[in-house]
């Protein structure tokens, strides 16, 4: 019982990343009906981001001399993180994605294995191949609860992601922007021909989309302690399964898919072998497709001529 | 009767002059120059192979380098479980050697089809881009496979019983036969009936349908087949290289294909040929920028898609440059 529990408490922190990455493919899906292939890589360059940015305010001399990273400073590296990666969402789209934006749809699709290949192979040019340790941004403390080992860490990960979701729900649903957002995602003409600004949305969009996805690899660094140019390989493609899962271009379906995906994943490493943990999310994907293909929240469209 | 005879005839011929070639071939270029030309075979079999799915049908598979990896393996397994009784059968030699290796290529292509009909049945179901996916996740999904299965070598690779490593059948005979045989069946398939229905997939999946194409049975069966080639490919590589390693079937090498269909232009066979050459050759050249190969290539990708889409060719083929052909009506609803 408590290994069980313990293993909800690891699922649910690592879902919550999954689901904080799996926002970013739904919401650019919902609205373009792309597979934004870079967004791993996006993913990725949050965590280098941080990494530096960490680095930048002194987080060597604080481990050093044994002391805590204060956590103002941990807030400024989390901030410019999703800055950076905001910054670089809306590049790739402003340079990448809306120069192809009405040609048919393979050629966006190619479009995006591309710029996931170059950030890929940039990555290990800038940042060197090799893991790198994460700073320690935020010295574990670790408690018992009822024989479960719960850190200060899974907590700030599951709250963090808590938050941010919360914050992007209210986004959508209260602003302008956000519903503009919506508007586009059930009909991009219309939206366009009721006089929205649809470049400047799907601008929004990337930048809030890329933002969360820097927040999960923050959150990814932290809780796996080393990060590399290839991480958001594997990861990118398990929130894509969890969007999927939850039912692709639904924004609580991405977050449940996350939850989900994360739990399957830590069940099956504790009570079946670590070596399936990567196949789970594969097989998952599959009996989704064959069962339900929309999702759980997905909405069946009809295809129309 | 007689087209058939003319039929046998021509293709006697070409495996005469694929043989004299080879003669000349192994005279006249070094060993270096030699594997260039074997690896730009292989490479324009799994360029033909993935663009009649990519290109003709218009679905679009990034993890290809998991199909050939399950050519390689199931090609390189089989062809060292049977060499026992076939050497049995017919004694040592040249006809004994190619009677495996023809064997051991086909059982390898049937594990590719077999694994690409398990992966196309559940993804080609639908619409969109889920098979662009769930290929990735394979390519990934198989690797890690391969990298775990203690009878196949796991980590290190599988080399068969022999310490030598496995019997280095493949050369410029069996690579080009085998070219030969894979652009001729593919190119009939491209222009028979079958062909001009996947075609109308890859134009208009709804308009397809409406006509009474049977859409999802054709899309699993093109892919199946690509995979097929791919799982030939595979059996080539392995007994060039002597064995089969998992990391020779990373990710790298789905995105090395893509390039090839790319280059040469979706949906062209002649455009997959020439890409499949560019590849090996590319390849070769770049050597020492090794760590900028894939970043231009990934550049290559973003370039071509928002300057030329169609690619070098289009879907034009170089032996129909001059057929009309109606323009293709713009993607719209």
């Amino acid at each position: 019982m408590t290994q069980f529990l313990q293993q909800i408490i690891n699922g649910l922190s690592l879902g919550s990343i999954y689901a904080l990455i799996a926002l970013g493919y739904t919401m650019v899906y919902g609205i373009l009906k792309l597979i934004n292939f870079a967004h791993g890589e996006v993913f990725m360059v949050g965590a280098y981001t941080g990494y530096y940015a960490a680095g930048a305010l002194g987080v060597a001399a604080y481990e050093q001399h044994g002391q805590n990273f204060p956590l103002y400073l941990a807030l400024i590296v989390l901030i410019a993180a999703m800055a950076g990666a905001a910054a670089l969402g809306v590049t790739i789209e402003f340079l990448a994605y809306r120069p192809v934006r009405n040609a048919p749809r393979l050629t966006p699709l190619i479009t995006a294995i591309g710029v996931s290949l170059f950030l890929q192979n940039a990555g290990m040019l800038l940042f060197s191949p090799n893991p790198q340790r994460y700073p320690a941004i935020l010295s574990e403390v670790r408690f018992e609860v009822f024989g479960v080992i719960v850190t200060n860490i899974k907590l700030t990960i599951f709250v963090v992601a808590l938050c941010l979701m919360l914050g992007l729900h209210l986004f959508v649903q209260k602003t302008w922007t956000g519903r503009a957002m919506r508007a586009l995602s059930f009909n991009i003409d219309a939206a366009k021909l009721m006089g929205i600004d649809t470049n400047r949305v799907i601008r929004s969009t990337f930048a809030i989309g890329s933002a969360l996805a820097a927040a999960g690899g923050i959150l990814f660094g932290l809780d796996q302690i080393t990060i590399n140019p290839l991480m958001g390989v594997l990861t990118g493609l398990k929130a894509f399964v969890a969007a999927v899962l939850g039912g692709i271009g639904s924004i609580p379906g991405a977050v449940i898919g996350g939850l989900l995906i994360g739990l399957a994943e830590q069940l099956t490493a504790g009570y079946l072998s670590p070596a399936y943990r990567d196949a789970i999310t594969f097989v998952i994907l599959i009996v989704i497709l064959l069962l339900k293909p929309e999702g759980l929240l997905g909405v069946v469209r009809v295809e129309k001529v | 009767m007689k087209r058939t005879l003319l039929r046998i005839a021509i293709a006697a011929g070409v495996l005469l002059v694929i043989y004299g070639l080879q003669l000349g071939v192994e005279q006249g270029l070094t060993e270096y120059v030699q594997r260039i030309v074997l690896l730009a075979g292989i490479n324009v079999i799994l360029a033909v192979g993935l663009n009649l799915i990519n290109g003709t049908t218009g679905q679009f598979s990034i993890g290809h380098a998991g199909f050939m990896a399950v050519g390689a393996y199931g090609a390189a397994y089989v062809g060292v479980q049977i060499a026992g009784s076939v050497h049995s059968l017919l004694g040592p030699g040249r006809l004994a050697d190619g009677v495996i290796f023809n064997l051991a290529l086909l059982a390898g292509a049937l594990f590719a089809g077999l694994s690409g009909l398990i992966v196309g049945m559940p993804s080609l179901r639908l619409r969109g881009d889920y098979l662009a996916v769930v290929t990735l996740g394979f390519g990934e999904i198989i690797r890690i496979l391969f990298n775990n299965a203690a009878f196949l070598g796991s980590a290190t690779g599988y080399f068969g019983d022999d310490p030598s490593g496995l019997p280095t059948y493949t050369n410029f005979f069996w690579v080009f036969a085998w070219v030969t045989v894979i652009v001729v069946l593919i190119y009939n398939l491209t222009f028979s009936q079958t062909g001009r229905s996947l075609t109308a997939i890859r134009e208009d999946e709804i308009a397809a349908e409406a006509m009474a194409t049977p859409t999802t049975r054709l899309k699993v069966i093109a892919f199946a087949i690509s995979a097929a080639t791919a799982g030939i490919a595979g059996g080539l590589f392995a007994h060039m290289q002597a064995g089969v390693r998992p990391e020779d079937f990373r990710f790298e090498k789905s995105i090395d294909m893509i390039v090839m269909i790319i280059v040469g232009g979706l949906g062209s066979i002649s455009g997959a040929i020439l890409g499949g050459i560019f590849v090996a050759v590319s390849l070769e050249l770049m050597r020492d920028l090794q760590q900028y190969r894939l970043v231009l290539y990934a550049l290559l990708l973003i370039v071509i898609m928002i300057v030329r889409p169609q690619g070098l060719l289009g879907t034009r083929e170089l032996n129909r440059l001059f057929v009309r052909k109606p323009k293709p009506r713009a993607e719209g609803t």
